[in-house]
């Protein structure tokens, strides 16, 4: 089974309906599929292994993404903010590609490489001329690669991870169901093409029939403006994006909201005092909290509308607690908690999370990283309440193994980060002759608040945690490094200490 | 017959996508589906004229079938004789 039969189930449905806006210009369904199909011809001419997008949001996203999938070759949507020499070797990697975007650059990074290039608008205009209603062609029975995503390589070199159409199928048919949206509805899609969120929404908004409204590059004010101006109804966004908007509601931003029925946000942690005031400033909205990974194809645990609203009004500490949690697996996949050997863990002990259904493809180019009973290892680490209820508490690998003993950074951060004065805070490993790995901390200080001594900082992790989550080293720094998805770079905070040695 | 064939109705314009099967026969308008396109119009049985909808999934009680419709018709789909239900999931909150 192929994707596009996606695309072609909402062609056949509602042929004439507005499937996706951007720049002002309207696409019906129609015209996506036909496009699609003129896109499967420019492939097939130019012999190409990939397709390839170096773009920000747009039609040709979608475009690109179905033509790829009729045509047989992994769509492979490329992070344009990587370094010039990283693009290049990504570049080198998925040669000979058919590459859509930016030519100038395209040209001069792999122009050496085989590559058939086209900008945007050409792209899409081509794609348009390439096919006649009633031509019938041949196109791919769907058993290979869909998409092909390079990790976004916080904690090492970029890996190419793999999803069949196996997997998004799983996902969309088990998740999402046909036509539901109204002819009003509308979904804001701001997160770009190269994340798996911003794939995946394409995907769902298509087969429920949701007009896409595209924001090729995100502002909090045009954000704003395109919820009031649009009228969404849906729109997903990653913690800092939302963090962003509260700040410029706060500022006095004004824009009516009241249409936005539906907020959900991952792709990294939320910060508490953010998930509140949105709450408060979204009175109207519910908000889901879905957690994926690229080789998950999107979502797989969440934390629904009600549990946001019964967390805040409750007082509970356990309930509270929830705003801070993954929620649960969705019904179409396993989730289990398991120790370094692999094997099942009781319920609230922590461990790593193991995830197995359909939509998880676990698979690398070169091989895949599922166990013998198609478990995947998601490298995160977390727990499972009494109450059914996910908790993450960082990445498995970025625990600090100190004289033997396990420590998750998250322990030491939140701490310091329920202090008034600490505005960010970062844990990690750093090479100790005595322990093996030692504690790094790097702090911001909150603007307006004194920079507390070392020794308070000490003061306060003693007083509240074992002595061995004592850092060894802390440094005071102006700001912590993020990528553009609001992932932390531990990796760099690491390099940062190193450098001090 | 594997999951991922697409199987049209000899009785009505259903068209279906085989998610899950096992070995029976999966029929629409009382008549045997195949993948090749009817070459002569029947008239679906009356008693399986309840029509299929576009993008709903079709299940036995058992489990072992799943069907899922990608063209709408007049026929309604059954396995061996016997008439299939829709699946009705119940829907998440919009994730993505």
């Amino acid at each position: 089974m192929n994707i596009a039969l996606l695309l072609e189930m909402a062609a056949e449905a509602a042929p004439y309906r507005i499937g996706l806006v951007c720049d002002g210009k309207s696409w019906t369904y129609g015209d996506l599929l036909a496009a699609a199909r003129g896109a499967f011809e420019l492939i097939e001419l130019s012999g190409a292994e990939y397709v390839a997008l170096l773009d920000e949001s747009s039609e040709a996203a979608v475009i690109a993404l179905f033509g790829a999938a009729l045509a047989g070759v992994p769509y492979c949507p490329l992070n344009y903010r990587l370094a010039d020499a990283d693009l290049s070797a990504l570049l080198g990697r998925i040669a000979p590609a058919l590459v859509i975007g930016d030519e100038e650059r395209i040209t001069r990074l792999g122009g050496d490489q085989g590559h058939t290039i086209y900008t945007r608008e050409m792209f899409t205009l081509k794609a348009q001329e390439s096919w006649a209603e009633g031509e019938e062609r041949e196109y791919d029975t769907g058993e290979g690669v869909a998409v092909q995503l390079f990790t976004s390589g916080t904690t090492a070199a970029p890996k190419a991870a793999i999803l069949r159409h196996s997997n998004l199928l799983g996902y969309i048919l088990g998740t999402v169901e046909f036509s539901a949206a109204d002819e009003a509805d509308a979904a804001l899609v701001v997160v770009p093409p190269y994340h798996i969120a911003g794939i995946s929404a394409l995907l769902s908004s298509i087969y429920a029939l949701r007009r896409i409204v595209v924001l090729p590059a995100f502002s909090p004010e045009d954000w704003l403006g395109l919820v009031d101006g649009e009228k969404i109804t849906n729109a997903f966004v990653v913690p800092t994006m939302l963090g962003r908007i509260i700040d410029a509601v706060d500022k006095g931003a004004k824009a009516d909201v009241s249409s936005l029925r539906a907020m959900a946000y991952g792709g990294g942690k939320m910060p508490l005092e953010v998930i509140q005031k949105a709450l408060s400033y979204f009175p109207g909205t519910g908000f889901t909290n879905a957690y994926g990974l690229t080789e998950t194809s999107s979502t797989i645990a969440l934390l629904g509308p009600d549990d946001h609203r019964e967390a805040l009004a409750s007082s509970d500490p356990k309930i509270r607690a929830r705003l801070t949690s993954l929620g649960k697996a969705i019904p179409t996949v396993e989730i289990d908690i398991r120790d370094e050997d692999g094997r099942a863990l009781p319920q609230g002990e922590a461990g790593e999370i193991y995830v197995r259904g359909e939509q998880v493809s676990g698979e690398y180019k070169g091989g895949s990283a599922l166990d013998a009973e198609g478990w995947f290892p998601t490298r995160d680490a977390g727990y499972i309440d009494e109450d059914g209820y996910i908790f993450l508490s960082g990445r498995a690998d970025d625990v600090i193994v100190r004289g033997g003993e396990n420590i998750s950074p998250g322990e030491i951060e939140n701490l310091l980060l329920a202090n008034p004065a600490i505005a960010d805070a970062c844990a990690v490993a750093i090479p100790s002759v005595e322990w093996g790995e030692g504690i790094g901390l790097a702090l911001v200080v909150r603007e307006g608040h004194e920079q507390p001594s070392k020794d308070e900082i000490r003061q306060l992790i003693r007083a509240r945690l074992r002595s061995s989550r004592l850092p060894d080293k802390i440094i005071f720094v102006k700001e912590l490094p993020y990528n553009e998805m609001g992932k932390l770079l531990r990796r760099e905070v690491r390099f940062k200490f190193e450098s001090l040695v | 017959m594997k999951p991922g064939t697409r199987l049209k109705s000899a009785a009505c314009d259903t068209e279906v996508i085989v998610i899950r099967c096992s070995k029976g026969s999966i029929e629409c308008g009382g008549r045997s589906m195949g993948e090749a396109k009817r070459s002569e119009a029947v008239m679906p049985s009356a008693d399986h004229a309840n029509g299929t909808l576009m993008g709903k999934r079709y299940v036995d009680a058992d489990g072992q079938y799943e069907l899922l419709c990608v063209k709408p018709g007049r026929g309604s789909l059954s396995v061996d004789g016997v008439p299939l239900n829709t699946k009705d999931a119940k829907p998440l909150p919009a994730s993505d």
